[in-house]
């Protein structure tokens, strides 16, 4: 072991010409296992693997090989993007490319590796092949990247994602890790990087899309001796999922990313703010850390640059609101997560006084890359004002779920049609969300938008920090709205009074809507009338006073929505309906005295006690009594309820 | 040497002198330790720190995270993010409160169970999720709620409180 790190630190990161010698490479194949002498069996060991299964089918994969006794090896990897696949396996036999296979729980492994091994591939699980042309080539197995899923994309940031193992510092310095970042403190100086990551034109991932090189500079410029550099990790929109992922895959990129954007701001202290609840991206990037450490690549003057990083894990106490630049800033400094007024930007006064760069995980992950292959580079994907690719996590309601990366430019029809393969079950699309909370609901109509920041905000829209989620038909409009407006009440901290109230005020009306009449005399009608009206009002204010991002795009599900779809709010209002029949206050159910057969099961499950009758009678429901819980409707084996 | 008797006093000793952003580490670690944050450590980390425990508390109160109370012998974590909810987890949260009667982040009077529920656990494909015990039960329908913890509450009577 001590031997391997002196070899990799002399001959690999230390070497000055870009190629390496053919020698090395070779040693290198053996690391990245490019090229084995025994079968080598990946599996995934991403969050999304485990909850379906990865860690059974790893006991089930070992416990096969031990009853062949087939000598090869069991190597865990992070998640590669489709959650759909999960669990997935590879399996890589000597001299052959590897296979992977898709949906491989624990039952099904015996069969699969039995098929891999005696040369009968099966093909139901069978997605593709990884790896190179002109070696170990399976004829008639598509190449991962030609398979349209992946042909689509464009995986810069997701490219190490699922490939390796991410406890592995080793493999991941064998496949061309950290070099850039010894090359980067040993040769450029700090404005030098500042600049290239300029000229590159890299924007901010998380939602504001403003160029990074530039704060960089902004940061250095200021004279102050110490500065920090913040990693905000802590997606925690529901339905984010992709900076995890990449956490768990990938962390070692991200430390190289973290490490280069230190050096470039002159900050001797970074910081990693990790989501509560997300136990095993937070032992992964820990882990990360003290192998980075144990190779020198983090700490006193690092490879005699005279250069110091300390990179510290800090997992924040659970508020939403904290990814918020300057209550992030609040909660490290061990104070309650509120935001302040800004100017003056972290950039000038941020952790302590100091001057602080906070960057989200995407935007570092594409730094190792750009300093790698040059700004020129990275400037030729994309568009002409957002650079690069984006990474978006598919949930909802379509085919395919997961985190996807596609280039700056590309349709958001592309990735909800091609990319998320559609509506599943057959149903009928009708928005996707994008942004999380305080996202926009985009219909059919705006699917043609190009992901690009300066397109994207000339039509009012945002992406956020690119969580997409696809809803159908079944889904009630008015309900996401109330689900997000709850969401955000929840988490707003209540420093200034439009936030405060005005989440509080909102909600309430929204609850109105879709409440259940007490009783609909004219008062109460025009009560919820005119609340509906202030909704906008409450809307505009929240936009234009609230003191920091939560509050000010609070209030954009509900605008979007109300623009699309604004005859189903006008239907939950007026008509008291809701098309998807998923308000329950608006549902009544009613029971068709011609197919009810007296059985009874209804009457019982009800939690109200509202259904009433004779047994091997027909039975009825007492409307006063009725939540709306529609338990009855879908217990009926002779489809005798109906929902009104 | 001498001997350190509690938990909470170990972890205060690896803060030495403790100043203030140190704070929320040192209670998350408590209440990895102990499960909850008590009256006696709040009381403990103010002297330590030389803080008031008014503020402590009001740092502690502001953030999801940390709870009050022991947590129950089963501890149930909902999902409910957008797409658990858009599946169907809103109705399952409404399912729990009725069956358990408690809100999250409370526990149950027998001290059996508790609950918190988060916006996303990663298994968006799965959902909706619970997690209880290590275990990650995935498709969860509110009709299954009433025999999920039913056979919860058979094995912890078993093994006994």
């Amino acid at each position: 072991m001590e031997n391997l790190k002196k070899y990799l630190t002399e001959k690999v990161l230390l070497y000055d010409r870009d190629v390496l010698p053919a020698e090395t490479l070779r040693v290198l194949q053996t690391i990245t296992r490019e090229k084995t002498e025994a079968p080598v069996v990946y599996v995934s060991s991403g969050t999304a693997g485990i909850i379906a299964g990865s860690n059974k089918t790893a006991a089930a994969v070992k416990s096969y090989l031990e009853t062949v006794s087939r000598d090869a090896r069991v190597v865990r990897v992070g998640c590669a993007g489709p959650l759909n696949f999960e669990p997935f396996i590879c399996v890589q036999l000597p001299g052959k490319n590897r296979l992977f296979f898709r949906n491989i729980t624990e039952e099904k492994v015996d069969t699969i590796l039995d098929g891999v091994f005696h040369d009968d591939l099966p093909a139901e699980e069978l997605v593709g092949q990884q790896g190179k042309r002109d070696y170990g080539m399976w004829p008639g197995v598509p190449f991962m990247e030609e398979i349209p899923y992946f042909a689509l994309q464009k995986r810069n940031v997701l490219g190490n994602c699922g490939c390796y193992d991410p406890e592995s510092a080793e493999e991941y310095i064998a496949r061309g890790g950290y070099r850039t970042f010894v090359k980067t403190i040993r040769y450029y100086t700090h404005e030098e990087v500042c600049s290239i990551i300029e000229k590159s034109g890299l924007r901010g991932r998380s939602g504001g899309g403003f160029n990074t090189g530039t704060k960089w500079k902004s940061a250095l410029a200021s004279g102050s001796q110490m500065r920090y550099l913040i990693c905000n990790a802590k997606e925690s929109d529901p339905g984010s999922f992709a900076d995890r992922t990449i956490l768990e895959s990938d962390p070692h990129r991200l430390i190289e990313g973290i490490a280069i954007a230190s050096y470039a701001i002159g900050a001797t202290t970074a910081i990693v703010y990790l989501r509560s609840g997300s136990a095993i991206a937070a032992e992964r990037i820990t882990k990360a850390i003290q192998n980075a450490r144990d190779y020198g690549i983090i700490g006193h003057n690092i490879f005699s640059s005279g250069f110091n990083l300390d990179i510290i894990v800090r997992t924040e106490p659970g508020a939403f609101v904290c990814g918020e630049e300057t209550a992030l800033i609040a909660s490290l400094e061990g104070k309650r997560g509120m935001p302040r007024l800004k100017p003056p930007y972290p950039t000038v006064s941020g952790l302590m006084g100091k001057p602080t760069v906070i960057n989200n995980v995407e935007t570092l992950m594409n730094v190792p890359l750009i300093m790698e292959n040059g700004p020129d580079w990275f400037r030729a994907m994309g568009t002409e004002g957002s650079k690069g690719t984006k990474v978006f996590a598919l949930s909802g309601r379509g085919r395919y779920q997961g985190v996807v990366e596609v280039e700056m430019g590309t349709t958001l029809r592309t990735v909800v049609d091609l990319l998320a393969g559609g509506v599943r079950d057959g149903k009928n699309f009708k928005a996707v969300i994008l942004g999380g909370a305080s996202g926009f609901f985009l219909d059919e109509k705006l699917l043609d938008t190009r992901i690009d920041f300066d397109e994207m905000s000339s039509l009012g829209i945002g992406m956020g920090a690119g969580g997409l989620v696809i809803i159908d038909e079944s889904t009630c409009i008015v309900d996401t709205v109330k689900y997000y407006m709850d969401f955000i009440h929840n988490e707003s901290c209540g420093k200034c009074i439009p936030c405060r109230e005005g989440t509080s005020r909102m909600l309430e009306i929204l609850e109105n809507v879709i409440r259940k009449p007490r009783s609909e005399d004219s008062l109460t009608t025009l009560e919820r009338f005119k609340g509906v009206m202030q909704l906008q009002t409450i809307a505009a204010v929240m936009k234009e006073a609230s003191l920091c991002g939560l509050g000010q795009t609070a209030p954009n599900p509900f605008i979007s929505a109300l623009n699309t779809f604004r005859d189903e709010f006008e239907e939950h209002i007026f008509d008291r309906k809701c098309r998807a029949n998923l308000c329950r206050g608006l549902r009544t159910f009613s029971i068709d005295v011609d197919k009810c057969t007296g059985c009874t099961v209804c009457a019982v499950r009800c939690p109200e006690n509202a259904i009433y009758g004779t047994r091997l009678q027909p039975y009825f429901i007492v409307e006063e009594k009725c939540s709306g819980c529609g338990i009855c409707y879908e217990v009926c084996k002779f489809s005798a309820v109906i929902i009104k | 040497m001498k001997k350190v008797s509690n938990p909470i006093d170990e972890i205060l000793g690896r803060y030495k002198p403790a100043r203030r952003e140190d704070l929320i580490p040192i209670l998350q670690e408590i209440q990895e330790k102990e499960g909850f944050i008590s009256e006696q450590a709040i009381i403990r980390v103010g002297n330590h720190m030389k803080l008031s425990t008014t503020k402590i508390y009001g740092l502690a109160t502001f953030y999801d995270q940390f709870r009050f109370k022991p947590k129950g012998l089963l501890h149930l974590v909902v999902c409910n993010g957008t797409a658990c909810y858009l599946n169907g987890a809103g109705a399952i949260l409404k399912k729990i409160r009725e069956e358990l009667g408690i809100e999250p982040g409370e526990t149950t009077r027998d001290g059996r169970f508790s609950y918190d529920v988060v916006t996303c656990m990663g298994g968006c494909s799965n959902g909706p999720l619970i997690l209880v015990a290590g275990e990650f039960l995935t498709g969860v329908k509110p009709e299954d709620i009433t025999s999920i913890l039913g056979s919860l509450k058979k094995n912890t009577t078993s093994e006994n409180i």
